[in-house]
């Protein structure tokens, strides 16, 4: 942390039996960044986003999370983290605001009722705030689970595949917030197979590949097109 | 007190979400109840079959709602993911047991309650002179299965066939839990109370404090992947 590095991962390893998940990943993010990880379908992305937020319990190696060792104090280190993902943890049989007020309840916040409306406010559901949320639309549903990824004000932000599944006017919403998420210093890791999405807004990209960070992918937006193009065209060869 | 607090949102939530959808409510309602009918008409029992087969059967009512019920206990977080949602809280991962394990038992013990009156009423039995005890023996015993049957749930959860996963490893392990409560309501449906009653009630008791501290303390293994 005193260098500035938010998340910090030091030869990490992850094994499901037999078949290696993660083969000695190190690195390192600093405070504000935008990291996209890119790469092919069972790369390893999730399961890094994964171990950061101590869902997965690596083999071996350290993960330190704004320099708090997640392996040794995982409640601590999800403190700092919110996560979205395709799945939004909500439950539909709740209303918006009732959701919300669990998550806040979970993550022992004061002034809960001040910071649901907020939240609710700021992803534009303040409306629906009493409705279950069984009759939400998907892009409905991915706004209030930003929100409840950012309800208790967390340092870092992972994402896994977050667009999937929604139309274009929700897409770009999800940008927006993004871009205004890191814009107050806030730092983001969102793992992606979709190139066009992980270019929006992102300052930097690594290509994970067999569970390693194979390449950190640099230069304009057309470079990263080549480049990570070049990596899949290089990578169907191997496998062929 | 944070750890209780957690517990408390956990049930809190689960309590909310059961009384507004009454799936696993109704049921284990209908089939208890259906359970002490069909005995009814099967046995026709005058009140000494009934002080001999009552516990017996009581205890099987008990047990197959509850199945029902802890059938559902994960069910609700399956549904987008929910106990992904609750592993990344800043919580002990043994508060999502206790919540969800007071839940269990919150439902089981109103189901049971109907089933009791309907036992009393349809069985012409006089519960009353034993309330007390039939209360007590009933939460003893409850909280021993709700406890095993909450981890159990949560370990068959991602099998294939879960619900038929729940009873073949429940069963054989809450059996001592159910020779328990079986005894001590044999003891308490004779008149004066049998003298075995006192062994039974402390040996559930016991039963409680270990099934209740091993699962908090394993249920980290358990949600980890």
């Amino acid at each position: 942390m005193a260098d500035g590095s938010v998340v910090r991962l030091d030869k990490v390893e992850k094994w499901f039996g037999r078949t290696s998940a993660l083969q000695g990943v190190d690195l390192t993010v600093q405070s504000g960044e935008f990291l996209v990880f890119l790469g092919r379908n069972g790369a390893g992305k999730s399961t890094l986003l994964r171990v950061v937020a101590r869902l997965i319990k690596p083999n071996s190696g350290h993960v330190e999370v704004c320099g708090i060792d997640v392996l040794r104090y995982p409640e601590a280190g999800r403190e700092k983290l919110g996560f979205v993902a395709h799945s939004s943890y909500l439950y539909r049989n709740l209303t918006a605001f009732e959701n919300l007020q669990f998550f806040a309840r979970l993550y022992g916040l004061s002034n809960a009722e001040d910071r649901i409306n907020k939240a609710l406010r700021w992803v534009g559901l303040e409306k629906s705030a009493l409705r279950p949320i069984h009759g939400f639309s998907r892009g409905m549903q991915q706004r209030l689970s930003i929100a409840r990824a950012t309800l208790h004000d967390p340092e870092v932000l992972l994402l896994d595949e977050p667009f999937s599944g929604l139309d274009l006017e929700a897409s770009e919403l999800l940008e927006e917030w993004l871009e205004s998420f890191v814009a107050i210093g806030k730092t983001v890791l969102m793992a992606t197979h979709d190139l066009e999405q992980g270019l929006q807004g992102a300052r930097r990209w690594v290509f994970v590949d067999q569970g390693k960070i194979a390449e950190e992918l640099k230069g304009t937006d057309a470079d990263i097109r080549d480049q990570y193009k070049r990596f899949l065209k290089e990578k169907r060869r191997d496998v062929f | 007190m944070t750890f209780f607090k957690q517990a408390g949102a956990i049930f809190w939530k689960d309590v909310l979400t059961e009384f507004r959808t009454k799936d696993a409510l109704t049921s284990m309602l209908l089939f208890g109840l259906l359970v002490i009918l069909m005995f009814h008409f099967a046995f026709e029992p005058d009140s000494l079959e009934t002080e001999r087969l009552g516990p017996g059967l009581l205890w099987m009512t008990f047990l197959f709602a509850g199945l029902l019920g802890m059938n559902r206990a994960f069910a609700g977080e399956r549904e987008n993911d929910g106990l992904q949602g609750l592993k990344l809280a800043p919580i002990s991962w043994g508060a999502i047991y206790l919540g969800k394990m007071l839940a269990n038992l919150c439902f089981m013990l109103l189901v049971e309650a109907v089933i009791l009156f309907c036992f009393a009423t349809f069985f012409n039995f006089n519960l009353l002179p034993r309330l007390g005890w039939m209360c007590g023996i009933t939460l003893l015993g409850t909280l021993g299965f709700a406890s095993i049957g909450t981890i159990l749930a949560a370990i068959s959860m991602n099998t294939r066939m879960s619900d038929v996963m729940l009873p073949i490893l429940l069963l054989p392990i809450a059996l001592p839990v159910v020779i328990g409560a079986v005894e001590s309501t044999a003891a308490i449906f004779t008149d004066p109370p049998g003298e075995a009653l006192g062994f039974w009630v402390k040996f559930l008791v016991a039963f409680n404090i270990i099934f209740i501290t091993l699962p908090l303390m394993m249920f980290e293994y358990v949600l980890e992947e």
